[in-house]
């Protein structure tokens, strides 16, 4: 069953059309991934899908789990399942990471009409997932993000993923700025997070975090439009011969 | 025409009646203490903003009303009334209702060891060449007409004597309540703190207003640190917005001694908070730490002045405002390193969110230096919400108001985490969590969102 259809989806910021009719469909379980060059509207894509109001839908529809998700807040879409892994996670001075984790998680909880978690409810969950993370217990009586390595960010939004158990995880470039060490840790995170129930949509500019987190479609972004879709083969050649060539196949496919 | 530098006659008028009721009575230093203070008040009269330490704060207002003395017992709470007042795990309370002290509600006994607390009036009675040896000695009524007046009008306040090497663990709490009264009043609290060599204490000075009724209090407080000694003192100023408050922390710090202001301004249409620092001592430390939260048409100006008199001292000011709606933020902070206070290192800085376009804030840092081997630095920021941050609490889940509200809780945070003591730290975040529920309202974030029809027309006019 699809979890998210994207239709024809144009998107705008400042008046400038960024998404020019983006198709895409994602099963429950399947994880995909979105390929481009910079400026190519991965990120605009992302940050659509987590309803980021700075960015303006002009035309085309999006269904997530057979709602319309042009419809909902950003937190609304959160709580249905959407789950964004930003690119710069943002620094808040001044309040806890496990206090902001558990909020979230009671936010979420909240709009399913579920019971809150008290602290002493959250404790074990939260430092079963630290663990997995091989993230240092310290950075977690700190305040979100401050003072984080580009690396302990990273992490900190995977263990914000495995703690809110999305049906959608969205990772907007989660490879960049990582070494190799960090990037095999937070991909083995990711993975541990796949399943039936969970999709993913891995937004990436190389090939190499693909080689850790394998994903079932690859699609080329280029310009603001799906232009190839494939297996995670297509990742590999991107990488051989760079998306110049999709880029001049494109132009010549499609009627200027 | 009256301007704002005249005195309207009532003042003169109320005190002549005081002078024939009360005070006459006084001792003879006392006597003159205020009748000096009066003529200096008269012959300065209320500053203008003309005057550069007042530019941004217009008290003509204050100047114009004919406010009264309030009168003892004119109106009648009762315990209950004053129970969401009191402050959870302090050591000794006094309460003054309408400027007059309630015995009745204070603390009756005393059981701090090595503490003296009572109040003003009753100390210059029973104890009146201790007190003369401090009392008016510290403010300068010539550079301040609000604390030349509160010189002459005062009528009591709390005394506070903190024995050597005391040690009082518990806050003592100084509750001023201005209960209304069926014309403007005006109320002068005067607090004298002395803390001996090595003793450790802190004080908390609350305003509280009952209905809404306007009232213009004008309060002094002189703290004396001796050497070595430790103290922290928290002004809360949560009166209604028709109230009017002005007041004064003039702080002698003797050698080594360490001393904290923390300033949590909640509430009061005009407020003027006061702070001033002597480093007199060598080695002395200070930090001034205060929080502005002001909404509606609140004007809440903060004068910080601190002043370094002696080598080695260390002074810290940090202070953070939130202004929403049409309220008026002022920040001066002024350091003065006298020069024999070498080594002298003081910094300060001021940050400020502004939520509307209609809030406003003057920051103005001033440092005059006159030692050669010093650091000052000084900072001051102005600035909107974070809207990424924004943006990434509402992707987990919070809605736009809980996220609002958590980024100024977030930014008030750091001036909380500076209080010490866990029962001030306590009641001034829980007043300051009601205050920003106030301040980020559920109505205003349930804009429109744009149609798809409008957008569409916008990129249509641009392309």
């Amino acid at each position: 069953m699809s979890l998210l259809k994207v239709k024809d989806l144009h998107a705008a910021v400042d008046g400038h059309e960024i998404l020019k009719g983006v198709d895409l469909t994602i099963n429950t379980g399947e994880v995909h991934s979105i390929m481009g060059p910079n400026g190519s509207g991965k990120s605009t894509l992302a940050q659509v899908l987590a309803r980021r109001e700075t960015y303006t839908v002009t035309r085309g529809e999006i269904l997530f789990n057979g709602k319309d998700l042009l419809k909902l807040k950003p937190e609304e879409a959160a709580c249905e399942g959407i789950f964004l892994a930003f690119q710069y996670p943002v620094e808040i001075p001044g309040i806890g990471n496990a206090y902001f984790l558990r909020s979230a998680m009671n936010a979420m909880r909240k709009y399913r009409g579920e019971d809150e978690l008290d602290a002493m409810d959250f404790l074990p969950l939260f430092r079963e997932r630290v663990k997995l993370l091989e993230m240092d217990d310290a950075l977690m009586s700190r305040s979100v993000n401050e003072g984080f390595s580009g690396g302990e960010k990273k992490r900190n939004e995977i263990l914000q993923m495995a703690m809110l158990e999305p049906k959608l995880a969205i990772l907007d470039e989660t490879d960049s700025g990582l070494d190799i060490d960090a990037l095999k840790v937070v991909a083995s995170g990711v993975n541990a997070m796949r399943g039936p129930e969970r999709s993913m949509l891995v937004v990436t500019h190389y090939q190499r975090l693909l080689d850790y987190i394998v994903p079932d479609f690859v699609h080329v972004l280029i310009d603001g439009r799906i232009v190839r879709t494939g297996g995670p083969e297509l990742a590999l050649e991107l990488e051989e011969k760079g998306y110049g060539s999709t880029e001049t196949e494109t132009r010549q496919a499609l009627p200027v | 025409m009256v301007t704002a530098s005249t005195p309207s006659g009532s003042y003169l008028e109320v005190f002549d009646e005081f002078r024939n009721l009360t005070f006459g009575q006084d001792p003879v230093w006392s006597r003159n203490l205020r009748e000096d203070a009066m003529a200096i008040f008269c012959e300065s009269g209320f500053p203008t903003t003309r005057d550069e330490d007042w530019r941004f704060t217009n008290v003509a207002s204050l100047a114009k009303t004919n406010f009264h003395r309030a009168v003892k017992d004119e109106v009648s709470l009762s315990a209950q009334d004053l129970e969401p007042y009191r402050l959870a795990g302090s050591g000794f309370e006094l309460v003054f209702i309408n400027g007059h002290f309630s015995p009745q509600f204070s603390t009756k006994e005393n059981l701090i060891p090595g503490v003296r607390v009572s109040s003003l009036a009753e100390a210059i009675r029973q104890y009146p060449e201790r007190i003369e040896s401090h009392l008016g000695r510290y403010v300068d009524n010539r550079r301040d007409a609000f604390a030349a007046l509160n010189t002459a009008m005062f009528e009591d306040g709390a005394e506070i004597l903190i024995r050597r090497r005391a040690v009082v663990d518990r806050p003592i709490h100084i509750l001023y309540v201005s209960a209304g009264s069926n014309r403007p009043i005006m109320i002068h609290p005067r607090n004298l703190i002395v803390a001996e060599p090595q003793s450790q204490a802190a004080v908390v000075e609350d305003y509280v207003s009952f209905g809404e009724a306007a009232a213009f209090s004008n309060a002094v407080t002189e703290l004396v640190a001796g050497d070595d000694a430790i103290i922290s003192h928290c002004m809360i100023e949560r009166e209604n917005d028709s109230s009017s408050n002005i007041s004064t922390l003039r702080i002698e710090l003797g050698s080594n001694s360490n001393v904290a202001s923390h300033s949590v301004l909640l509430g009061g249409g005009l407020v003027r908070n006061n702070v001033h620092p002597v480093l007199a001592g060598r080695g002395a430390e200070c930090l001034i730490n205060g929080l502005f939260i002001g909404g509606g048409r609140q004007h809440l100006d903060n004068y910080m002045l601190v002043e370094h008199v002696s080598p080695n001292g260390s002074s810290r000011q940090f202070y953070n405002g939130i202004l929403d709606d049409q309220a008026h933020g002022v920040f001066h902070g002024r350091i003065i390193v006298h020069k024999d206070a070498q080594k002298t290192d003081a910094k300060q800085t001021n940050r400020n969110l502004l939520l509307s376009d209609d809030a406003r804030i003057d920051t103005k840092p001033q440092l005059e230096i006159h030692a050669d081997d010093v650091k000052c630095t000084h900072g001051a920021t102005i600035g909107q919400i974070d809207e990424d941050a924004l943006f990434y609490l509402r992707s987990r889940g919070f809605s736009a108001i809980s996220a609002r509200r958590l980024l100024l809780y977030a930014f008030s945070r750091e001036c909380l985490d500076r209080i010490d003591q866990a029962p001030v730290r306590i009641i001034a975040e829980s007043l300051i969590q009601q205050r920003l529920v106030d301040i980020a309202p559920a109505t205003r974030y349930h804009a429109e969102p744009i149609s798809q029809e409008q957008s569409l027309q916008n990129l249509e006019e641009v392309g």
